[in-house]
């Protein structure tokens, strides 16, 4: 008679069934986190191991770890941020760095300083990790190139949020397990959003189906030859929302971002949500297991209805607490590389 | 060097049997044991400790496994290699005689690790440790309270404990690293 309260975790692989080789850390190659068109699949899988690991410490009374102590972060904003930067800043935290973090408007960029000189003061103080986020496509890469620090983009222009991509996937992954033939629709300005294209990119060989809908001119011109071309054969481009909403397990609209709607690139927002407003009406249409995500931060009644984002289907927080989870996993991965 | 045998099945049975006696004797009864098992192979040593005092004493003793790289001292070291993997403690170890068990005693560091994590996630009455091997080269002023070998061993021998439950084999094993075909451990 076996009654023993016993952990039924399903980690520990058990004799005579079948396991996949244990991940190993030897796999990790980056110093930098730049974008996730580097990634291998092995690479992911890693990541999301380790991020499970620090969901357990998240859970936890004591969120804290000395896993990182003695190291500083720096974390550099030359714009605006809630959630990334806080869950950044609390994931080195929770893994015991030091932070220091540096906003444009309060520091020397203010006088004039330039992004070179602003990173290399910093790499003299001897930080270890430098995190950026910059309204230039490719700011990180240039950061890169110039500096020894390890170098984590937390987002630059219209290009890459990489942390985004992996925790969006990571969100999906936990809801699923199995992704193969899933659907993925992302939908609203892809023109400007980084957070598409990291995901573009993360989802690729995962067996997702990614469908990116919006009206014609938030698409890239090109898109669908660079999808070809770069054998993105996982993405599908359609125009009409309720078509691409027709059994979609993952519905992502994107925030409308009004700061860039003045050069005409719909009629007008009151259009744009008659025509794709993910609403509770047309959430009907997708698959029976559907669930919301938002990069955030929403517009409320724009992109997204007000039902809709709470609703049960909604993973919203959940991405939000999910992403300190993955931002620990990259910290702890790009701290163990050699510089 | 081939590797050579110390202990087989029936050994690491016994050995086990003998711990939990000891371990039931020592706190007069299993009624506030909970056991930790540091992974990997801790955990199911863990597990067949509490099945046979569960014999012995008709208790339920619950089992937790904990992962310790977090808690490493060799993280930020150069070429750390170390995949963090899941705690999973389902009660909690307040007040309780919490056994941490482990296959094997060396330099006293992933106990070290393994006592900073615990206290992280609780305030046991106590702390005990009962390892399967000892096999020497403490580097730390921890020792452990139930050992089931000791095995005097060289620095350039690897004791190896294979489990039923992870290696589909119950064995004890040393072996000599030569050089380069070494596998660090």
């Amino acid at each position: 008679m076996e009654r023993i309260v016993s952990p039924n975790e399903p980690k520990l692989s058990t004799a005579g069934q079948e396991s996949l080789p244990p991940l190993s850390i030897g796999l990790w190659r980056h110093r930098n986190v730049l974008d996730l068109d580097d990634f291998l699949s092995d690479e992911i899988a890693l990541v999301f191991e380790i991020a499970d690991g620090m969901v357990e410490v998240l859970a936890r009374d004591v969120k804290k770890v000395p896993t990182l102590r003695g190291r500083t972060i720096a974390i550099m904003f030359y714009e605006p941020s809630t959630r990334t930067r806080a869950s950044f800043e609390l994931a080195a935290k929770y893994l015991g760095a030091d932070t220091v973090s540096l906003d444009s408007a309060k520091s020397s960029v203010a006088k004039g300083e330039s992004l070179i000189d602003s990173l290399r003061t910093l790499q003299a103080l001897e930080v270890n990790t430098i995190i950026i986020r910059h309204p230039c496509s490719g700011a990180p890469y240039i950061a890169a190139q110039h500096l020894q620090t390890s170098v984590i983009n937390a987002g630059d222009g219209c290009h890459a949020h990489p942390s985004q991509g992996l925790l969006d996937l990571y969100t999906i992954k936990r809801k699923f397990g199995d992704l193969k033939g899933r659907k993925v629709v992302i939908i609203g300005d892809i023109m400007h959003s980084r957070v598409a294209r990291s995901n573009i990119w993360g989802t690729r060989s995962t067996g997702l189906h990614v469908v990116l809908c919006a009206p014609k001119t938030f698409i890239p011109q090109g898109m669908p030859e660079m999808l070809e071309k770069c054998g993105l054969d996982h993405v599908s481009i359609e125009h009409n929302l309720d078509h691409a909403l027709e059994g979609a397990d993952v519905v992502m609209p994107l925030r409308l971002q009004k700061e860039r709607q003045q050069s005409g690139f719909i009629s007008s927002i009151r259009e744009y949500v008659r025509l794709y407003q993910v609403n509770g009406e047309r959430l009907k249409k997708a698959g029976p297991d559907v669930i919301v995500m938002h990069p955030g931060p929403m517009n409320e009644g724009v992109e997204i209805s007000h039902d809709v984002a709470y609703c049960n289907s909604s993973l919203i927080e959940q991405q939000v607490t999910n992403g300190v989870a993955i931002r620990m996993a990259l910290l702890y991965l790009v701290s163990g590389v050699r510089n | 060097m081939p590797e050579k045998i110390l202990l087989n099945s029936s050994d690491i049975e016994r050995a086990l049997v003998r711990i939990a006696h000891e371990i039931v004797e020592h706190n007069k009864g299993a009624k506030s044991i909970a056991f930790v098992g540091i992974k990997t192979r801790g955990v199911p040593l863990a597990q067949r400790l509490a099945r046979i005092i569960h014999n012995m004493e008709q208790v339920d003793i619950p089992v937790g496994s904990l992962d310790i790289t977090l808690y490493r001292d060799d993280v930020t070291s150069l070429g750390f290699k170390h995949v963090v993997q899941q705690t999973y403690l389902p009660f909690d170890i307040t007040n309780k005689q919490v056994i941490l068990v482990d296959d094997v005693f060396y330099t006293g560091r992933s106990i070290r690790a393994a006592l900073d994590a615990l206290m992280d996630l609780g305030r046991p009455q106590t702390i005990q440790l009962a390892v399967l091997i000892d096999r020497g080269h403490r580097e730390l002023p921890i020792r452990a309270d139930f050992v089931g070998k000791n095995i005097p061993t060289a620095h350039n021998e690897e004791i190896k404990v294979f489990l039923n439950e992870v290696d589909a084999v119950d064995k004890v094993a040393v072996r000599r690293l030569d050089g380069e075909n070494s596998e660090p451990k």
